[in-house]
């Protein structure tokens, strides 16, 4: 097990590493040299070419590019991840303000998701061919078409102009009201979730009703056992398992989401500053903000690929 | 010696979308006591069906148990529920069943102890220690070596013949009346398979079980049983003790079979002689003999009447074909 | 001694015999929802190639005197802020949707079914470097990495699509590297190798051509991620100027009309659900019908 875990961990720096260059890379693509730009948005375009060029060596940027790169990765450890030109504030600012929300309610949705998602897949696939799971399953069908920005704007219609049982947009901390960040919170959450509970529930249910087909599920019959105890003990600790591994992929489907989501609701968080970032060509703020999420992501991604060597002993013994 | 088992016209059809599948049609057989007997029959004849049809394990769409009844403990089997109080307490407590593959027979997450202990618990209401315990012992009977430490490793660990074997521990770790062995040796080696069929046998004796053996492989059933049943698509078509059926096979399929089989006390050089022609597609049979289009003493009267039903030729030797196949 | 006799042909006619073409025609059309998500594509391409015939009005032409109109006879889903008819745009929608998925998936299935054939086949440090390639790509919210990329390239459709397919490489690398590996294992394979076939000939010629099942379910599985994608975008107003027609932007300009004009939002949305429905049923039923135990993985 150890062996697996500190496996994993190598080839999680080592996909970190291959990240944080595709996004320097990427970054660098941007046409045109990046100190004339800085100049034209900082408006020093009457200095004369000397000064432009100690500014050159100032910000390093004589040097080669994967020294460039090496002073980059040095500032991120220092907590340096620029400075944005839009909001005018240190980006890694920014990000302490923003990704708290994004996390609040990423980590909402992602509990609501998991749980609803997992319950719903197994009832059906328990309940297969009956009412109940066609329409689940019909339900789930249509829950991974449905685009996420129109299903937050006809809740906001329905609920909020018309019903008047919410409120239109906005985020509170929930520390700070924590009846109207809940009231807030409802509709965000629900349109974050609506994919991850459709996408996990067709999951469930296909990899269960794969499992219910397998030989040692004719053997617990055969051993006499009663269905619950066969439906907990052998057919879920197995359906599940090929689940829970594809956990660190919905993080970055609520991240993608957020993005939409927290456009829709006016919500002050992460996924709507990339959009106003990329939109604005703040490229500091997109640069670090993205490196930030494929972080995150990839701890996630860490985190369950180590839980499934806990829950699968064949991947554990290796 | 009392009967323990006895099956009267069991059948067993399926429901597909190509047709009606009459996997079992009409089988009848029984085992009394301290009895080994053998099931043969090639891939699809519907000697699976049948065990799997005694305990109820047959998958309702599209499956389903037209006619027939088990007589086990004095009840009809057939008459409770499919999954029931009365079949759970049969399956694995009086009746238990060992399948073919062992590879995938048994639940990947959990380990063997567990997968012991989980019937012992249940059919014996023995407490956590006292199963660990007791299943420690039957991993040591039937030869898994370091037993004590073995029993908390997961299948993936062993090999195919380690497994087949904690099966067996599994089979008769409650005691029951009747073993089933489906196909047991199929999946492993000749060496293996050698081992098995010798630990079965023992622990069959031990534990005073009756032994269902149900192959294609005659040589095990020779061996081992001391009644066969011949089946042929749903049906059985000879049946009888081992020396009748080995040493004067009436039926034109048990007569093709042992023609396949090499001998030792043959002359060298005579070739093998197979059964012409496919097994046959069970949807939609026609009422005549199933062997018909195989058969190399078909007559006239084959062909214009229902396929027959078992006949008495002596003793207990029984075949359900019109011919006197001594006389070719 | 057993005589030989012939056997009557009659008998022999007693298996049938099913090609395999036939038992997927069988099995793909078994489903109505299967079915109904076929002609929805159909309709999709007629009406996407036909749209001039098909809209009722220039989709681009603004008429400010005809703005704003509610559902009536003449604009039968209304007209938006600029009096263009609603139901024209969202006909010439399908044209810029089909055309972005369709080139994006091309990019994406092109490009990463390449790196998988290659991590596949040649195992090894290439396989190992470009599964980590692949895992970092997949460390992006999709979205995100398009938006990016999109940002970086410049505006316009034409980036657009280049960042939707990078962004959608990842699964077809892993899925095809999946496949190699287990066609790898096949002993034809060996065979081939073992009579002197060329890396390039034993990739193209044989493994390849034993990868296309899955692959083709992917392929239009991930359609419909595809046209969400771009909706998305274009509500986002990445990429795509306010004169296209897109659902993903109409939905967004609708967004301020909302509580008296519903249907400027709503039936661009019902259209991406509809279309992206039809794409989904599509790919399931296919699935099924090559080979149903990808149920679990696809």
């Amino acid at each position: 097990m150890i062996a697996y875990i500190v496996r994993r961990l190598i080839q999680g720096v080592f996909v970190l590493i291959i990240v944080s260059v595709l996004v320097f890379i990427v970054m660098r693509l941007l046409p045109g040299d990046p100190l004339m730009l800085y100049i034209a948005e900082h408006q020093l375009t009457l200095l004369p070419p000397e000064d432009i060029e100690a500014l050159r060596v100032q910000f390093g940027l004589d040097k080669s590019l994967p020294l460039q790169y090496v002073d980059w990765v040095a500032g991120i450890f220092r907590g340096d991840l620029g400075t944005s030109i839009f909001f005018r504030e240190k980006v890694a600012d920014l990000i302490a303000r923003r990704l708290p929300v994004t996390a609040y309610l990423g980590s909402l949705a992602f509990i609501l998701s998991t749980i609803v998602g997992i319950l719903a897949g197994v009832i059906s696939a328990v309940r297969r061919g009956r009412p109940l799971d066609t329409g689940v399953t019909t339900a789930a069908n249509l829950g991974i078409t449905l685009p996420s920005f129109w299903l937050g704007i006809l809740m906001i219609y329905l609920f909020a102009l018309r019903l008047h049982w919410l409120p239109v947009y906005g985020y509170t901390s929930p520390f700070e009201d924590f009846w109207l960040s809940t009231r807030q919170a409802v509709m965000p959450v629900i349109c974050l979730s609506v994919f991850s509970i459709a996408s996990t529930a067709r999951q469930a249910r296909s990899s269960i009703l794969e499992v219910v087909r397998q030989d040692y599920i004719r053997t617990a019959w055969a051993k006499g056992l009663r269905e619950r105890v066969i439906v907990m003990r052998h057919v879920l600790k197995n359906g599940l398992i090929p689940v829970i591994t594809l956990r660190g992929m919905h993080v970055s489907l609520i991240f993608g989401g957020a993005v939409v989501i927290e456009t829709v609701f006016n919500i002050p968080g992460m996924g709507r500053l990339m959009v106003e970032a990329v939109l604005g060509r703040d490229y500091q703020v997109v640069q670090a903000g993205i490196l930030l999420i494929a972080l995150v992501v990839v701890l996630a991604n860490l985190i369950v690929d180590i839980s499934y060597g806990w829950l699968d002993p064949r991947v554990r013994y290796d | 010696m009392s009967v323990l088992l006895s099956v009267n016209n069991l059948k067993t059809w399926f429901k597909t979308d190509r047709g009606l599948v009459r996997a079992v049609d009409g089988v009848s057989y029984y085992i009394s006591e301290r009895e080994i007997i053998g099931l043969v029959g090639e891939s699809g004849c519907g000697k699976s069906v049948s065990q799997l049809s005694v305990l109820q394990l047959i998958p309702t769409p599209p499956g389903e148990i037209v006619s027939g009844e088990v007589i086990f403990d004095g009840h009809d089997l057939l008459k409770f529920p499919a999954n029931g109080p009365e079949m759970r307490s049969v399956r694995g407590g009086k009746i238990a069943m060992i399948f073919q593959e062992p590879m995938t027979s048994l639940n990947p997450v959990l380990t063997i102890g567990r997968q012991l202990t989980e019937m012992l618990e249940l059919h014996l209401n023995m407490d956590s220690e006292a199963a660990r315990e007791r299943a420690i012992e039957l991993l040591n009977l039937v030869g898994i070596p370091e037993a004590a430490s073995r029993i908390d490793d997961y299948p993936h660990q062993f090999s195919g013949g380690m497994r087949q074997r904690v099966m067996i521990a599994m089979a008769l770790s409650c005691n029951p009346k009747i073993l089933i062995a489906d196909e047991p040796t199929t999946a492993v080696d000749v060496t293996t398979q050698a081992q098995l069929l010798e630990l079965m046998k023992d622990m069959v004796v031990r534990f005073n079980t009756s032994l269902i053996i149900v192959t294609h492989n005659l040589g095990v059933v020779a061996r081992y049983a001391q009644r066969i049943y011949v089946m042929y698509a749903g049906r059985i078509v000879e049946s009888g003790i081992t020396k009748d059926i080995f040493g004067n096979p009436r039926h034109p399929y048990t007569i093709g079979l042992l023609a396949c089989v090499p001998r030792l006390d043959e002359p060298r050089g005579r070739k093998l002689v197979p059964i012409v022609g496919l097994p046959p597609n069970l949807i939609n049979m026609p009422p005549t003999c199933a062997f018909l289009p195989r058969c190399p003493y078909r007559i006239e009267r084959c062909q214009q009447e229902p396929w027959p039903e078992l006949r008495l030729i002596d003793g207990q030797h029984y075949t359900s074909c019109h011919v006197d196949t001594r006389e070719k | 001694m057993l005589e030989k006799r012939t056997l009557p042909t009659d008998f022999t006619e007693m298996l049938p015999r099913v090609s395999e073409f036939r038992r997927f025609r069988r099995v793909f059309f078994s489903r109505r929802l299967v079915v109904f998500g076929l002609i929805v594509i159909l309709a999709l391409i007629v009406t996407a190639i036909f749209a001039p015939f098909i809209a009722p009005y220039n989709p681009y032409k603004m008429d400010l005197s005809r703005k704003l109109l509610q559902p009536c006879r003449e604009h039968i889903l209304g007209t938006d802020s600029l009096g263009r008819d609603t139901l024209s745009r969202v006909i010439y929608g399908t044209r810029t949707s089909l055309m972005v998925s369709v080139i994006a998936i091309g990019i994406a299935g092109s490009i990463g079914m390449t790196m998988g054939l290659l991590a596949g086949y040649f195992g090894g440090i290439t396989n190992m470097v470009i599964m980590r390639f692949t895992d970092a790509l997949m460390s992006f919210p999709m979205i995100l990495l398009a938006m990016v990329v999109a940002a970086v390239l410049g505006g316009g459709l034409k980036n657009v699509i280049i960042a939707l397919g990078v962004g959608m490489i990842a699964p077809y690398c892993r899925l095809m590297c999946g496949q190699v590996l287990s066609v790898k294992e096949n002993d034809y394979i060996t065979a081939g190798r073992a009579i002197g076939a060329s890396n390039l000939r034993m990739m193209l010629g044989h493994i390849l051509p034993n990868c296309f099942p899955p692959l083709i379910v992917l392929l239009t599985l991930m359609m419909g991620t595809v046209i969400l994608a771009e909706a998305s975008l274009s509500f986002l107003g990445i990429g795509i100027t306010p004169l296209t027609a897109a659902w993903g932007s109409m939905v967004n300009d609708g967004y301020k009309y909302l509580l008296t004009h519903l249907m400027l939002s709503f039936a661009p949305g019902l259209a991406i659900m509809l279309v992206v429905f039809a794409f989904n049923m599509v790919g399931d039923g296919l699935r099924d019908a090559l080979d149903p135990r990808l149920r679990g993985t696809l």
